[in-house]
């Protein structure tokens, strides 16, 4: 590894003769292994490979310089743990502790591939050595996680060696504040936290606000189910959020940064805190930053569990140290007044991810990604019935046929594609028909859903679309603040009616009211949370009402989903009394013996289908039937 | 003995502004849940109402009044997970450990929670028991897992291992 | 302040600067209905049903908490407003507990005012699921209760803890749904902090406040409050010839209307059985021969004449003897052998005479008042 670079840096040269000097040691015949130790990785046990790779590379002894790094996530997780052999980029994925050997004998020996620990596209059936012939890496475009998967988040000088603090070290010494605005606000980006709020307008309200001390705060409590590139970039690149913090602090005109985090990500709280203890250490953060004058300093503050706190009221309550409460109309914006009173730039991880890049290669580089009036690139977490599921980057205005067919290679097994819902609990649920609708804020909005944090959950037929409308809303009611009559109780009675409708208790007429409900909820409530939790409902009746009126008038659900409508039954005659399912059932209900035909105890039963996967296919004793064959 | 170990984190905050979710999180790190005597203290500190504190503990959820299990058995009801059966996860855990969402059972060595999305959504359905990551939960190993915690109970001071 | 001009539903109103949208409907005359807004205290605007459209704009603005602005143009009512007040008192009647008739806040109930200004319809509440909470009442509290079931969490005990009182007793706790007005620790108010001052219970909308034991008053009768020196403005409510129940006095320069436990309750020793209405004397041979009275048997009787006691025993005497024997008592004490100590029940003109007494006669400045707390 490079030494240890222990003298401050104190001009910007000397942070470009740090990289050069980093850039030189490397040797051109040295290889690395770059293991992925983001979360996901990390619980299919990375840190294993990590260390067998270590003992197998002194074991071994392969010639020329090997090292093994640890890098963030490549957003590929369910692949996990994924291992890349630089500088020929072999990509492996589900590598586990014993291919260890073979990857260090193979590929750093002989610099051969190991064929059987490379990914098969399932259309083609052809091997992909390299990352980005993986199709699931072709067509994304990846600007905020260029450098995750790269670098070591444990390391600044390997995020020096990719450039890191270069869009710093640009601004403090050759832009002024107003340059940095105008530059942000020419590239068009917006916020990636769900409204699109431009990000350029709210840099310049703050700046010309007055305040004795300006906050810069980051949005890193991604609290939405089902998103989760935020928790990557700070895992995996914690510096770009620093610099895009410091850079946000230059033009603002505030030297105090706040990150807030959720604590349900501990590895992003520890990359961070070691991110900051570093920069600091090298003078990056501090006073008199690259002998500029410009002082600046981050904290880190981890949230307590609530998903309101992501609304910026509430969070900046929540620094204070008080309830999560949102601040109802009409109140101060917070770019104006936010924490402790004071003009407080807040912006989502992401968001602030997007400005390093932007100021090194040039507002109008970035403006030229994208649509007319979203900018850039967006992160999606993909997950659901996708084969392929992961963080997924593509320039906006790319359809969501797109994402969820070229990319995410489809939906799972045989099963046909239902509905793709965008923005977790505060978007909607679209449709087949309308797949090729071009992402972008306006679009997804017009459609009834939101860009939100970048959720994207696909889903199959198998899929009951009023169960995933009461899903979200026992979530929003879970997570209402409590604070206005409208969204604590309109979501508590929305939940109620959905949850009547799935138990086959739903009365005609209760579609209508849930639209009104959810209608008033979405006007009449404080925040954004109470103005968006409707989305599903709303959107849900209008793609999928009939599914809606199955349940209420027929009592049935389609996709045998919704446990008061189905039952699982083992056929008499067709069962073998192999005591499998009896074995497999969590919670005991199957009634049975040896040599003697098992029967499911309905009571007991939380239809969890267990008892019909593992049943042997050439028996197929167990059916599930819905509620009104019984 | 409290009081003492009380102090010395109070100590850190002295003189800073708000924090008041901070020393709460350090209070909990260092109790296992929040006392109700050191709310009144943190009270007394912060120069709030006691009923201020309670109530900010109470909004929070990651805040608990009472003892925790030693084990902490996070089912995570994220939409993936969700669209991947995590209920049926919960229920498993429930019936296994005999106590439902949010309890602790009676010898203090689970306490069960759900929790809204850990991030790894890719990897759904999730259980996370402690600070370990279980991914791709079926109701099975949920069983297993839930099994070889208690074993591991038994040989006090080996790592949880996973899978 | 100067005055700005506003259209409220399109007609031209005068407004102070700095008031607020509520303020100035108010002052022209137009009705907006309210629940969480208290005069009183900082608005919220947490309740909804006051929401009203400013400049046309599609977001919705709590009509409490919007200052009004030259210019502004403000529509309180329309479809949109309506649907969303008809929807807020339909999820708020939801979660009640009501059972008007047998309700004490029943006639100046504001929900019930509500109800009745937006209006409600049976068959579509009943579409709801009309939730019963079924939470605990707590009794705790000597003179009022407080019943969760009929909570709206408007929030204002909790503001006026915190604002008027600074006691800060109370608070909202948990979250969402669960959300409660709460003590701390979640406990009987009996063993809080709180000092049943009753500025909640005085400005509770609902019956989730309400004094115990009171009944209505058929008239009011303005006085000052005889517990101590502050001399707080109050109105007794009379019903016959009994005092059920006191009032703090807006007008009054010394409390705004605020009252203490005292002030607000205290009135129940005015009529209570074991009150003393006349002084107690130890007792002395020569007046032996009074009409003796048993202390014990006579619990319940009020005292309407002087006692002297005599071995243990009270025994009725008439006022000019007490004077004689307090007055040949005294005149054997003079400077520092005496001390007097008055009470705030007494008129100043009582208090002045016997100072001036204590001081001149008796010869000392050993006195004191109750009220020099």
């Amino acid at each position: 590894m490079s030494p240890r670079q222990k003298a401050k840096i104190e001009t910007p040269e000397s942070l470009e003769r740090l990289r050069e000097s980093i850039l030189a040691q490397e040797r051109p015949d040295a290889k690395t292994v770059v293991v992925c130790c983001g979360t996901g990785c990390l619980a299919s046990g990375s840190h294993d490979v990590r260390e067998s790779f270590e003992q197998e590379i002194r074991a071994q002894e392969p010639d020329g310089d090997i090292i093994v790094k640890k890098a963030g996530c490549r957003g590929y997780c369910e692949h996990g743990p994924i291992v890349v052999v630089e500088p020929e980029s072999m990509f492996y994925h589900c590598v586990t502790t014993g291919d260890v050997s073979e990857i260090v004998s193979e590929s750093l020996n002989k610099g051969d591939s190991v064929e059987r620990l490379l990914y098969e596209d399932p259309a083609t059936g052809k091997k992909c050595v390299h990352e980005i012939d993986i199709p699931f890496y072709k067509k994304q475009r990846r600007l905020v996680l260029r450098n995750c998967g790269h670098v070591d988040p444990t390391d600044i000088q390997d995020y020096v060696r990719f450039d890191g603090y270069q869009a710093l070290a640009k601004v403090i010494s050759k832009l002024s504040p107003e340059e940095v605005i105008s530059h942000i606000k020419e590239s068009g980006l917006r916020g990636r936290g769900g409204a699109g709020f431009p990000t350029g307008l709210k840099w310049e309200s703050s700046r010309n606000a007055p305040g004795e001390v300006k906050y810069i705060v980051c949005n890193g409590d991604e609290g939405d189910p089902g998103a989760f590139m935020d928790r990557s970039v700070m895992e995996g690149d914690p510096h770009i959020v620093l610099e895009g913090m410091m850079i946000a602090g230059y033009a603002v005109g505030s030297n105090k940064g706040i990150i807030y985090v959720r604590s349900e990500y501990p590895l992003a709280v520890q990359h961070l805190t070691t991110a900051i203890a570093q920069a600091t250490d090298l003078g990056l953060l501090g006073d008199n930053i690259m002998g500029s004058g410009f002082a600046f300093e981050i904290e880190i503050v981890k949230g307590a569990g609530a998903f309101v706190c992501g609304e910026s009221t509430a969070l900046v309550m929540s620094i204070e140290g008080k309830r999560g409460f949102p601040l109802p109309l009409p109140r101060p914006n917070t770019s104006v007044s936010g924490l402790w009173g004071m003009p407080t730039v807040l912006n989502n991880v992401e968001t602030l991810a997007c400005v390093p890049v932007i100021i090194q290669k040039g507002a109008e580089w970035f403006s030229h990604i994208g649509t007319d009036k979203s900018k850039g690139t967006k992160v999606f977490a993909l997950s659901g019935h996708v084969r392929n599921t992961g963080l997924v980057e593509v320039s906006m205005g790319t359809t969501l046929r797109e994402i969820i067919y070229d990319i995410g290679g489809g939906v799972r097994g045989s099963k046909r594609f239902k509905a793709v819902q965008t923005g977790g609990p505060s978007g909607g649920c679209i449709p087949e028909s309308l797949l090729d609708l071009p992402v972008d804020y306006e679009s997804l909005a017009e459609a009834g859903s939101i860009m939100g944090s970048g959720g994207m959950l696909v889903m199959d037929e198998d899929t009951c679309m009023v169960n995933m409308a009461r899903y979200f809303l026992d979530f929003a009611q879970e997570e209402s603040c409590g604070q206005c009559t409208l969204c604590k109780l309109g979501t508590r009675q929305m939940f109620q009616i959905l949850y009547d409708i799935t138990k086959g208790e739903g009365r005609p007429g209760d579609i209508e009211v849930l639209l009104e409900l959810a209608e008033a909820v979405k006007a009449g409530s404080i925040c954004g949370l109470g103005q968006s939790v409707p989305n599903p409902v709303i959107t849900t009746i209008k793609y999928f009402k009939e599914e809606y009126e199955e349940h209420i008038h027929e009592k049935r659900c389609r996709a045998l989903v919704c446990r008061q409508l189905i039952s699982y039954r083992i056929k008499d005659y067709r069962c073998k009394a192999c005591l499998l399912c009896l074995k497999a059932c969590p919670v005991d209900a199957i009634i049975g013996a040896k040599w003697q035909v098992h029967e499911i105890d309905q009571t007991k039963c939380i239809k969890c289908g267990t008892c019909m996967e593992v049943c042997p296919p050439k028996f197929k004793a167990v059916e599930c039937v819905s509620g009104q064959e019984m | 003995m409290k009081e003492g170990r009380l102090g010395k984190i109070l100590s850190v905050f002295k003189g800073k502004k708000g924090g008041l979710i901070s020393i709460l999180q350090r209070v909990q790190e260092e109790f296992g849940y929040l006392p109700e005597e050191a709310l009144s203290e943190i009270a007394v500190f912060m120069g709030l109402s006691s009923s201020q504190v309670f109530s900010v503990a109470t909004f929070y959820a990651h805040f608990y009044l009472n003892r925790r299990g030693d084990h902490l058995v996070r089912v995570c009801q994220g939409t993936a997970c969700h669209v991947r059966g995590a209920r049926n996860i919960l229920e498993t855990a429930q019936y296994k450990l005999g106590i439902k969402t949010g309890e602790t059972t009676e010898d203090y060595k689970y306490s069960l929670e759900r929790v809204a999305c850990l991030g790894s959504c890719a990897l759904a359905p999730i259980v996370v028991i402690d600070d370990t990551l279980y991914p791709q939960i079926t109701t099975k190993k949920m069983t297993e897992i839930l099994a070889s915690v208690s074993d591991c109970e038994k040989y006090e001071g080996t790592e949880l291992r996973k899978r | 302040m100067s005055d700005i001009s506003i259209t409220i539903n399109g007609l031209q109103v005068k407004a102070q600067e700095g008031a607020t949208v509520l303020g100035a409907a108010q002052k022209a005359g137009i009705y907006i209905p309210t629940l969480c807004h208290c005069p009183d205290l900082t608005p919220e605007g947490v309740c909804r049903i006051c929401l009203v459209k400013i400049n046309n704009k599609k977001k919705l603005h709590p009509a409490c908490r919007t200052p009004v602005q030259d210019g502004m143009a403000v529509v309180t009512d329309d479809a949109e407003i309506e649907r969303v007040r008809r929807v807020t008192l339909e999820l708020l009647l939801s979660d009640h507990d009501f059972n008007c008739l047998l309700c004490s806040k029943s006639g100046s109930c504001r929900l019930q005012e509500l109800v009745n200004r937006i209006g409600y319809d049976e068959s579509r509440l009943n579409r709801l699921n009309l939730v019963a909470k079924n939470l605990p009442i707590d009794n705790s509290n000597p003179f009022f209760s407080f019943n969760p079931n009929k909570c709206i969490l408007c929030g204002i005990c909790v503001r006026t803890c915190r604002e008027i009182s600074g006691v800060g007793a109370i608070d909202m706790a948990y979250r969402g749904y669960n959300m409660k007005v709460s003590t701390f620790g979640d406990k009987p108010l009996k063993g809080s902090v709180c000092v049943s001052c009753g500025e909640c219970v005085e400005r509770c909308p609902t019956a989730a406040l309400i004094p115990k034991e009171e009944l209505f008053p058929t008239r009011r009768v303005k006085t000052i409050c005889a517990f101590c020196g502050v001399g707080c403005g109050l109105y007794l409510g009379v019903r016959g010839n009994k005092v059920v129940r006191a009032k703090g006095d807006r007008i009054s320069s010394v409390n705004r209307g605020g009252l203490c436990v005292r002030g607000r309750y205290g009135y129940r020793f005015i009529h209570s059985n074991s009150r003393l209405s006349s002084p107690l004397v130890r007792a002395y041979d020569h007046l032996s021969s009074s009409r003796k009275i048993n202390e014990t048997e006579n619990q319940d009787k009020p005292l309407t004449a002087p006692l002297i006691k005599q071995k243990d025993r009270f025994v009725e005497v008439s006022w000019d003897q007490v004077i004689k024997y307090v007055a040949s008592t005294l005149m054997h004490y003079k400077g520092k052998q005496f001390a007097a100590f008055s009470s705030a029940k007494c008129t100043n003109e009582e208090n002045y005479i016997f100072q001036k007494f204590v001081r001149t006669v008796m010869e000392t400045n050993n006195i004191d008042h109750c009220a020099r707390l």
